[in-house]
């Protein structure tokens, strides 16, 4: 392997682990705050690439200008994060918060299967594809070989810009520090007044949002179609799992990490592709168990 | 849970429908398609054509005035889904006519138990080889080629309107369609033109949502030729990010399975891709189009469905052919009773029938024989999609492995000028 | 009291007539039994607090281990392949298990999860010895060097494997009797006490871990002979999810939920897959979200609550939920920061 083919490797995987970044983020966010894993975030994630693809092929038809593909995106993520992560919240999360954490993830897993249908239902079988928005950016060529600017430009600057903006936001903002503060210690918030139950449902709607955005960004990259959830979800909770749950700088390692050990396995050993993830998880996880930057949870005595 | 196993019960209950010989009252069909899962690109175009076949049947008073019914078998389901859902309808609803299945794996896991219930199986569409080279079958056809004609088909396409090529790539997925696919294409590469080197083989995971590090990977290493066998959104992803990548324009792609994207690719897909359809399978069969019968499939199939049908409905539309060819052909030999299911199968072996392309014929070995089209992209003002031109149509006679013989080892046998002795028909446009 | 004894002794009397009635039910049946055994193994986890999202790994290995054998010159002998593949997750239980038994609540959950993806990637990509995707066909083995005809043979899988439901659900509650049983399920209620006894934690529940993954082997043997075939979808994450969604449904913690859940769970599912093709994954997903929501003691809890609402002696449905409630607990406490 030379410098050159080094380093497009290099691209690639940093091109990969943005997107993986993106929808991680979501994931770990909710299970920093709620304790839950969410299985469901599959789903959001696909029904994110769903609406996307499908409403902007329907105004680009119409006549609308290329450039809305972006607020377009934004758009669909806080609605599905709104319209139906709230409701996943409100009405069943909420309803599970003292039960054992099993039971809660086998509610996320029963929404998962539920919307899973719901998405054949609307968008029924056939793929859908809308790259208005990796279209509008271009190419650019490097070492003789294109990239879509898209993948190798925006997406990791957006992954960088919403990782600040959330540190930010969860460091300065004050919805924020409340995040922060049932995150730490969920009683001694609600004793000094904290409505923690508001805070959770915030968290979850903006997880949902997140990882809603995810797919809505993957969506010019990928064909849409059944399916693309229940993959989304293992990966990025190997990289949830192999940064520390609730780790949100640690997802951002972890995603490159992954996305880094997937591309060079494709230009060295093309098999172990699959692998790869999986392999990065386990070593990570044996060594510290509690993922490379959780924090060890102090053993019950 | 117990109202569940008595209703189990009762439902075991209810009397077996059609006895053989007396005419039923109605005749149900299975069928076994993907109507869930990335695979439904095929099997709900599939089911959209059994409806309209069926209606038309229905229409017209049924069979021989028993109105046909449908019972559809879910493949995305899973596998235990899938034959509990077959022998249900094999053992305690009396259906004895099944047309399954699209994946190789399920039609792997029904042959044995459709021999053994005793029940006629169609292999409507699924490609592997190996079902009538490892076993033999008494109740299992398959009205359609097999993945060795196909590969075939593709290679010698390739070779007649490409003929100065020294470098392949692969990217197929990772499944035994993919892996069996680049194994018959590859041996019958190195026997028909030695001299070519594969420069790389990919097999990204089946469902893989982005292709870029093996594009990346493609554009360094500067292939003549890619090949792809690769399907639905697969494809769709692969063809999408290589042309957007500038990959097409200095690469000839090789798609066998491309027919079936046409549409939905629309004018993502680029000109002068060499593009096959799993048989002599097209909207604008250059032999059929003017056929009354083919026009109205199409534009029924467009207005019901709004899209054009691709190979898996045409596939149906042959298995539905077979299986009204055997009956009247068991009516024939019967002196016009009403034929029982063992009939019906021995009229299977060496039949002949006609699906919206070319004739076909089943061999001794239940396996039919069938044309292969090819040919090769261009954007036309008809439609907003790419359509075929310099299209070939291979007999499939020569390219369907003898009865007997193996087909790896068969197509490691051919030699170089193989390429001229199949029978050929080529058309413009 | 008496009622309730009476009715769980009809359904295991019932249960071996049902293919006189119904014969395509027994291959469901089957199935459902080769899960049930399966989900035995997660259920007993349970007991010890702990949730593995992982032992579809024990479930394939065994499967793959009995299709190799048949596939091999020795040839497919029904004993010899269920004894192989039990003793092959049994192996790879305890090896997997040296690692695991470190920890405890979701970082046991994730780390089985991890290791049963690494197998499934394997079976993925390694085609030309796994089959790949497509998996390896399975021939109907002999028993006893006898070769049956499909409908003898799977006469014979269905009783024998009820009459194996009945031993192991039996040895499992010997398990969980015995002394070491009573030391695995303090691992849940207080595993310092088990140090202070000078007894290691680790090395107890090692040894339901083993015991767990046998389990789940025979499952696999049955289900790879009864389908025919072996795929990788046998180590995916959404078959131990089932796992643990059955264990939930027949009610977690309880040996008898097992199977009562497992049989509940295949005619759900093959109903829905008959009468709702479309949407069977929402049928089933709405099934568990209403057990889960109102009857989180699972189908064991709901007959329970009904018996003493009947006959009017114990505690309330309140009290039994909670209790049922209990057999996950600590895997919550243990994840508490």
């Amino acid at each position: 392997m030379n410098f050159s083919l080094f380093l497009l490797a290099v691209f690639d995987g940093i091109a990969y682990a943005a997107l993986v970044f993106m929808v991680a983020l979501g994931l770990t966010l909710i299970f920093g705050v709620l304790r839950i894993l969410n299985v469901a975030h599959g789903s959001l994630y696909a029904i994110g690439a769903y609406v996307t693809a499908s409403v902007g092929a329907a105004i680009f038809a119409a006549g609308f200008a290329p450039f809305l593909a972006f607020p377009l995106m934004l758009i669909a993520a806080a609605l599905i994060g709104v319209v139906l992560g709230g409701p996943i919240e409100y009405l069943l999360l909420r309803r599970i918060y003292h039960r054992p954490e099993v039971l809660q993830l086998l509610v996320t897993f029963a929404v998962f299967m539920i919307l899973e249908d719901v998405q054949r239902q609307i968008w029924g079988t056939q793929p859908y594809f809308e790259a208005t928005a990796l279209q509008l950016l271009g190419n650019v060529q490097v070492l003789g070989v294109y990239y879509t600017v898209y993948q190798l430009i925006f997406l990791p600057l957006v992954a960088l810009t919403v990782l600040i903006g959330l540190r930010l936001f969860l460091r300065r903002a004050l919805a924020g520090k409340l995040i922060m503060a049932v995150t730490e210690d969920r009683e001694a918030a609600q004793a000094i007044g904290i409505n923690a139950d508001r805070v959770f449902f915030l968290t979850f709607v903006v997880g949902a949002a997140l990882a809603a955005l995810g797919g809505a960004l993957a969506s010019p990259t990928t064909s849409v179609l059944p399916g693309i959830g229940a993959d989304m979800i293992v990966l990025s909770f190997a990289v949830v799992a192999t940064a520390g749950l609730g780790q949100i700088e640690g997802a951002a390692v972890a995603a490159l990490l992954i996305g880094l050990g997937r591309s060079f396995a494709v230009y060295l050993m093309p098999e172990l592709q699959v692998l790869v993830p999986y392999l990065i998880m386990l070593s990570v996880l044996l060594i510290r168990p509690e993922g490379l930057f959780g924090r060890p949870g102090a053993r019950k005595i | 849970m117990r109202r569940q196993l008595l209703m189990a019960a009762a439902l075991a209950l209810l009397p077996a429908t059609a006895i053989a010989q007396d005419k039923p009252d109605s005749l149900n069909i299975g069928i076994a398609t993907f109507l869930t899962g990335p695979a439904s690109v095929f099997g709900v175009p599939a089911r959209d054509a059994a409806e309209i076949i069926v209606e038309r049947i229905n229409d017209e008073g049924g069979l021989d005035g028993v109105p046909i019914s449908l019972t559809y078998i879910d493949e995305g389901a899973g596998g235990e889904s899938m034959m509990a859902e077959y022998r249900r309808l094999a053992e305690d609803q009396g259906v004895e006519i099944f047309f399954a299945a699209v994946s190789s794996g399920s039609c792997g896991a029904i042959a044995p138990v459709a021999e053994d219930l005793e029940v006629l199986n169609i292999l409507w569409d699924c490609g592997t080889q190996r079902i009538f080279e490892e076993n033999d079958y008494k109740y299992v056809y398959r009205t359609q080629a097999n993945a060795t004609p196909e590969m075939l088909g593709a290679l010698l396409y390739l070779l007649k309107t490409t003929p100065d090529f020294s470098t392949i790539a692969v990217v197929n997925q990772d499944y035994a369609w993919g892996r069996d696919s680049w194994d018959i294409f590859s041996t019958a590469l190195k026997a028909m033109k030695p001299d070519v080197e594969v420069v790389g083989e990919f097999f990204p995971a089946f469902g893989a949502p982005d292709f870029s590090t093996e594009i990346s990977r493609l554009q360094a290493l500067r292939p003549d030729v890619i090949l792809s066998t690769s399907w639905g959104g697969d494809l769709d992803t692969f063809v999408r990010q290589a042309a957007q990548r500038g990959l097409m324009n200095s690469t000839t792609f090789l798609l066998p399975l491309g027919e079936s994207s046409l549409e939905r690719l629309g004018s993502a897909l680029p000109q002068g891709v060499l593009i096959g359809a799993r048989g002599d399978h097209y909207f604008m069969h250059p032999e059929r189009r003017d056929d009354p019968e083919f026009q109205e499939f199409v534009e029924t199939f467009h207005e019901r469905t709004g899209a054009y049908p691709i190979y898996p409905a045409f596939h149906m539309y042959q298995a539905f052919e077979a299986f009204l060819a055997a009956h009247s052909k068991a009516i024939e030999a019967g002196g016009g009773e009403w034929p029982s299911k063992d009939q019906l199968v021995e009229a299977m072996e060496g039949l002949t029938f006609q699906g919206l392309g070319r004739e076909l014929t089943i061999r001794e070995d239940n396996q039919a024989i069938e044309a292969q089209l090819f040919g090769t992209t261009v954007m036309t003002d008809e439609h907003p999609f790419a359509v075929l031109e310099n299209m070939m149509i291979f007999d499939g006679e020569d390219m369907t492995t003898p009865v007997g013989e193996e087909s790896i080892e068969w197509v490691g046998s051919l030699t170089p000028d193989y390429v001229d002795q199949v029978d050929v028909a080529t058309y413009d446009r | 009291m008496l009622a309730r004894y009476v009715i769980p002794a009809l359904l295991i009397l019932i249960v071996p007539l049902l293919p006189f009635l119904a014969p395509w039910l027994k291959v469901v049946l089957i199935i459902a039994l080769a899960k049930g055994i399966a989900v035995l193994g997660v259920t007993t986890l349970l007991r010890a607090g702990q949730v593995s999202f992982g032992h579809a790994l024990f479930f394939a290995i065994a499967a793959y281990a009995s299709a190799f054998l048949a596939r091999s010159a020795v040839g497919g002998e029904f004993f010899v392949m269920l004894l192989l593949g039990t003793f092959a997750a049994g192996l790879s239980g305890l090896l997997v298990g040296l690692f695991v038994v470190r920890y405890r609540g979701i970082f046991f959950g994730m780390l089985n999860l991890a290791f049963s993806m690494i197998f499934w990637s394997i079976l993925e990509k390694f085609y030309y010895l796994t089959g790949g995707a497509d998996g390896i066909h399975v021939r109907r083995p002999t028993v006893l060097g006898i070769s049956l005809a499909r409908a003898e043979f799977e006469t014979f899988l269905f009783y024998f494997a009820f009459l194996l439901a009945l031993l192991l659900g039996w040895v499992a509650l010997r398990f969980l009797n015995s002394p070491i049983g009573h030391l695995f399920q303090t691992v849940k209620t207080n595993e310092t006490r088990l140090q202070y006894l000078g007894i290691s934690p680790r090395r107890t529940l090692l040894v339901g871990y083993v015991f767990s993954a046998g389990l789940c082997g025979v499952g696999g043997v049955l289900l790879a002979t009864v389908q025919g075939i072996v795929t990788p979808d046998y180590a995916w994450w959404i078959r131990s999810g089932e796992m643990v969604f059955i264990a939930v449904l027949g009610g977690a913690g309880s040996v008898a939920g097992a199977f009562v859940g497992a049989l509940a769970y295949e005619l759900v599912r093959t109903y829905a897959a008959a009468f709702a093709a479309d949407i069977w994954q929402m049928v089933l997903g709405a099934f568990l979200l209403v057990i889960i929501l109102f009857a989180p003691g699972g189908m064991i809890g709901i007959y329970d609550t009904l018996m003493r609402r009947l006959f009017r002696n114990g505690g309330s449905a309140r009290d039994r939920d909670a209790e049922s409630e209990a057999a996950y607990r600590p895997a919550v406490e243990g994840k508490k920061p």
